[in-house]
């Protein structure tokens, strides 16, 4: 590896990884392909393994089962520095008793290649701050920190660049100008990206392949467009984007679809978007999905209708309006409308129904729980933190 | 807290902690060499506290290995009123100590605030009695309150001491060279805190009807606390140990003498081993006891 | 500097607050009080430093007149040149290998969980806690029960002795201010964990390290109490002083613990000037 750039992305395989913390296990047996030269998300709450699992790829934590492959290559015992993989910190981790310039350079000193300080201004005048390559990274803004991060690992030519939830800590616009930034730099050099981030927005945005991560395990992966159009479970319908999800017994199915008797009513879901066709299962619909209609419709065919249920909030929030709908049996449904019109179609107290397309639908593989499967945090600092919890009960014990 | 205090506001980072043989290769050498040379040497004192004379064979400064208690009872009869004078003398010097350090660590803390320069410049000058010979110091003060000296003149000028009076050797002398010594140690942590105190604590005091009296009392002397409590133990625990301002060839005579001359005298002079090992784990014990009272008290846990 | 002194020392400076709301009236009783203790606390360094440059005579008790003869002949004494040279040769000594134990102790605290972690802390506190005179007497009858002579050697032990706690509460506050990830960044950009600790993890540590191995020097170079129990015949600074205050110490004693004062004070107030223009500079670009 030493002395040679990668000329594009390697493969990464995660094979059976399993990784316990004294007291907690952060990933159970995950398995998982990223193919060379794919942007790849790994999506998923505060808690949910997705660091950890960015950091033993990096090689700062060795797997308690199984094995990692960069390109093919077995690198599960290798140390973080003999890896070909490079991160960006969540925190930057610049160092601060160096030049911006010397900490671009740092990687490729220790590798022994030449004319390190020229490729180092190089990679500087990519992200646009050679300027500022005298400075201290002291002396440097937020976002301009967060490039000399990103600088300091692409100038490696890294197999695979991996991002810890890098744009955490800036402001919306740098965030936005940063996505960009980061996929064009993914364009040009061609490289394996593997981005950590819990902002399910940022993951859509710039992902071409999607992981939604939680409690250890991966729930689904995919384009984010087939994520976010047909959710498989519960959580994946619910941590990206919004769901209204009913749970009921299936009463008739035929090859086109199935049919389930739920929220007092039976609703209809294509069987080809339903994971289950039998016994008691979860179908949901997204909110925006969804038409008021303040009569009751005459029904008819390809059309699920909810109804009559209650309005009991209303949201303007610009693009659209959220509406809060009470159905009896069904519970709260959350409906949102495109602002087609001046002001709210119904108000506040409002009789509706509430219909969607049948072809709208999606059945889920798990069954709906009351809420989200939220955790703790975990970035970094929070991982240690736990581990030291669960250190100290065990010294104590 | 109390030896940290003078810490700063470092901000700490979370850190990860691992178990590891690392952390014994760390630790090793450092811990083996305290217990080598610190733990060992206790132990070596209770040991040669308990030796007793070599009858036989008699020579001075022979002993014997033996578990003898009556060398802390000798001691005690012996110089019981020594070691007593040393604790009063301590506690005297840490009163006064406190006394005259809170009006300058506030004034330094507080008052001098809003002038970082002469802030920095009144911390440089209280700490500049560190870089000085702590023996030349005391040696200064001898010849300044010296006989023939101009303090004893001028007092004598105005009638306040008579024609034959004398200062050093005294044991105004030995606490005021005490006071004078640990001053810095006292008013350095009481600093520490009262450079902590958010003044809008003080607005807040006056805004909640307190009178400047009361809340000083109320609010800034209780937030100033940690600082008075590292301080007193700072001058405490040193000059109850101290023999250098009590000794006739510095600040006092043989009238003075501290728990630390007679280690000293008995160690050096006498060669009685025993009886000033004896004397070292009764100052020790005497010490550790008030100390821990006293942070049990202001309820003061993290001691580094 | 005396141990206590050290422990005052340690971190103070790092506490320097930034601005706040207007202080409460000044009030001028304490304004006069403040500076005439100062004033004070003065007297000794300036009578020390006013005297190293009496006019030379057998002895140096009284003024006679202003004179640089004891700067210029500063090396006319030759045990007190002796002396000085012993003090720096076991300050520095101490220093380093304090430094070293003390920073590896800390390192570990901060980074490691281990076992006995309280009792550990006992350990690093009682030294500070307890009475010079408790460990050199302690000291003595070690060496003595085990038949060591004392001597330079056993000086320099001593003192390693005493300036590793000191050390390792300095350092500690800087470890713990460290950000592990610059360390997990340095793996990652190719550096072997010996490269990671020379190029990122020491220099990250040495201001501390430097401040605490500054501390040492002057406590040892202080210290006489300890240093009396175990010293034998060889003879620092300090104790020489000590010996000599007994007849007459001559004014080039005054004239090496000057140069001693005036380097100190100088190092501070560049110390001091430094961390000012950081924090300006800190305030300016918020």
């Amino acid at each position: 590896m030493a002395g040679a750039f990668d000329d594009s992305g390697a493969d990464l395989e995660l094979v059976g990884i399993t990784k316990r913390f004294p007291g907690f296990t952060a990933i159970e047996n995950l398995n998982l392909t990223i193919p060379a030269g794919s942007f790849f998300a790994l999506l998923g709450p505060s808690g949910c393994g997705k660091t950890t699992t960015l950091r033993l790829v990096a090689g700062l934590e060795t797997p308690t089962a199984g094995r990692i492959l960069i390109g093919g290559k077995d690198v599960t015992d290798s140390p973080p520095h003999q890896r070909p993989v490079n991160t960006v910190f969540q925190s930057y981790a610049l160092f601060p008793h160096m030049t911006v310039l010397r900490n671009v350079a740092f990687g490729l000193s220790r590798r022994g290649i030449q004319d390190a300080l020229g490729r180092a201004h190089e990679a500087l005048r990519l992200v646009e701050l050679d300027h500022l390559a005298g400075r201290r990274p002291s002396q440097l803004s937020g976002g301009q920190q967060q490039r000399v991060a990103l600088a300091r690992a692409i100038v490696n030519r890294p197999a695979l660049l991996l991002l810890d939830e890098p744009l955490g800590a800036l402001d919306l616009k740098l965030r936005r100008q940063m996505q960009l930034e980061l996929k064009t730099i993914q364009d040009e050099v061609g490289l394996t990206f593997l981005h950590v981030t819990h902002d399910q927005e940022e993951a859509m945005t710039m992902a071409d392949t999607v992981a939604v991560m939680n409690k250890g395990r991966i729930e689904q992966m995919g384009a984010p467009e087939e994520l976010y159009e047909l959710p498989k479970t519960s959580f994946v319908a619910n941590f990206l984007g919004q769901s209204n999800l009913f749970t009921g017994q299936v009463v008739s199915s035929s090859a086109l679809s199935i049919v389930v008797s739920a929220a007092g009513t039976t609703l209809e879901v294509p069987r080809e978007r339903a994971e289950r066709h039998a016994g008691t299962v979860t179908i949901g619909v997204r909110p925006e999905k969804l038409t008021l209609l303040v009569e009751k419709p005459a029904p008819a065919a390809g059309t699920n209708v909810l109804g009559p249920g209650i309005v009991s909030d209303v949201s303007f929030s610009g693009v659209s309006t959220q509406y809060l709908v009470e159905v009896p049996g069904a519970g709260t449904i959350t409906v949102f409308a495109q602002n087609m019109v001046f002001g709210p179609v119904v108000n506040r107290g409002s009789e509706v129904w509430v219909s969607w397309a049948v072809g709208h639908g999606f059945g889920l593989g798990d069954d709906q729980e009351a809420e989200l499967r939220f955790t703790p945090d975990d970035d970094t600092q929070s991982i240690a933190t736990q581990r030291r919890a669960a250190l100290e009960a065990e010294l104590e014990a | 807290m109390a030896f940290g205090s003078f810490g700063g506001d470092v901000v700490a980072v979370e850190q990860p902690r691992r178990s590891s043989r690392a952390a014994l290769w760390l630790l090793l050498p450092g811990v083996v060499y305290l217990a080598a040379t610190y733990l060992a040497p206790l132990v070596s004192l209770v040991i040669t506290s308990l030796k007793t004379p070599d009858l036989v064979n008699f020579d001075i400064g022979r002993y014997l290995y033996a578990f003898d208690v009556q060398n802390y009872v000798h001691v005690f009869t012996q110089y019981g009123a020594i070691i007593a004078r040393s604790f009063g003398y301590s506690a005297m010097a840490t009163v006064f100590a406190l006394l005259i350090s809170y009006p300058l660590a506030y004034f330094i803390g507080v008052t001098l605030r809003k002038y970082p320069l002469w802030q920095a410049l009144a911390l440089i000058l209280v700490i500049a009695p560190f870089f000085m010979s702590f023996l030349l110091r005391t040696l200064a003060w001898k010849a300044i309150f010296a006989d023939e000296g101009p303090v004893i003149h001028f007092l004598q000028s105005l009638s306040i001491l008579g024609p034959n009076a004398h200062l050093n050797g005294t044991p105004t002398m030995v606490i005021f060279g005490l006071t004078y010594n640990y001053i810095p140690f006292m008013a350095l942590p009481i600093y520490t805190s009262l450079e902590r105190l958010d003044l809008r604590l003080l607005e807040a005091g006056s805004d909640l009807y307190a009178n400047p009296i009361s809340t000083f009392f109320r609010v800034t002397v209780p937030l100033s606390l940690p600082g008075v409590v590292s301080g007193t133990l700072l001058v405490f625990i040193p000059a109850t140990g101290d023999y250098i301002n009590a000794s006739p060839q510095f600040l006092g005579s043989t009238q003075t003498a501290m728990v630390g001359n007679v280690i000293s005298d008995t160690y050096f002079n006498l060669l009685d081993y025993p009886s000033s090992a004896a004397l070292s784990i009764i100052l020790m014990v005497l010490i550790l006891i008030p100390v821990s009272v006293y942070l049990a008290l202001t309820k003061t846990e993290d001691l580094l | 500097m005396t141990m206590q002194e050290a422990a005052v020392l340690g971190r103070v400076e790092e506490s320097r607050s930034a601005g706040r709301p207007r202080g409460p009236r000044r009030n001028w009783g304490v304004v006069v009080y403040s500076i005439l203790i100062l004033a004070i606390l003065l007297i000794p360094i300036v009578y020390t430093i006013v005297f190293s440059f009496n006019i030379p005579a057998r002895t140096n008790s009284t003024w006679r007149g202003f004179s640089v003869d004891n700067w210029i002949n500063i090396f006319a004494d030759p045990r007190v040149v002796a002396a000085f040279g012993t003090s720096i040769l076991v300050g520095v000594t101490a220093t380093l290998v304090a430094a070293a134990l003390g920073t590896a102790i800390a390192i570990a605290l901060v980074r490691f969980r281990f076992r006995f972690r309280t009792g550990l802390t006992v350990l690093l506190f009682l030294p500070m806690a307890t009475p010079e005179v408790v460990l050199g007497s302690g000291l003595g009858s070690q060496l003595l029960n085990l038949g060591i002579d004392t001597g330079l050697p056993t000086i320099i032990v001593a003192h390693i002795m005493f300036c590793i706690s000191f050390v390792v509460i300095t350092v500690r506050a800087r470890v713990a201010s460290l950000d592990p990830a610059i360390e997990e960044a340095g793996r990652d950009l190719y550096a072997s964990p010996a490269q990671v600790w020379w190029r990122i993890t020491f220099p990250m540590l040495l201001p501390g390290i430097v401040a605490a191995g500054l501390l040492s020097f002057a406590l040892s170079f202080d210290d006489f109490i300890i240093t009396a129990f175990v010293s034998g015949s060889a003879e620092t600074f300090p104790k020489y002083i000590y010996t000599a205050a007994v007849r007459a110490i001559p004014a080039q004693a005054n004239v090496f613990a000057s140069i001693i004062f005036l380097l100190a004070i100088i190092l501070v107030v560049v110390q001091q000037v430094n961390a000012g223009a950081r924090r300006r500079r800190y305030a300016r670009e918020g």
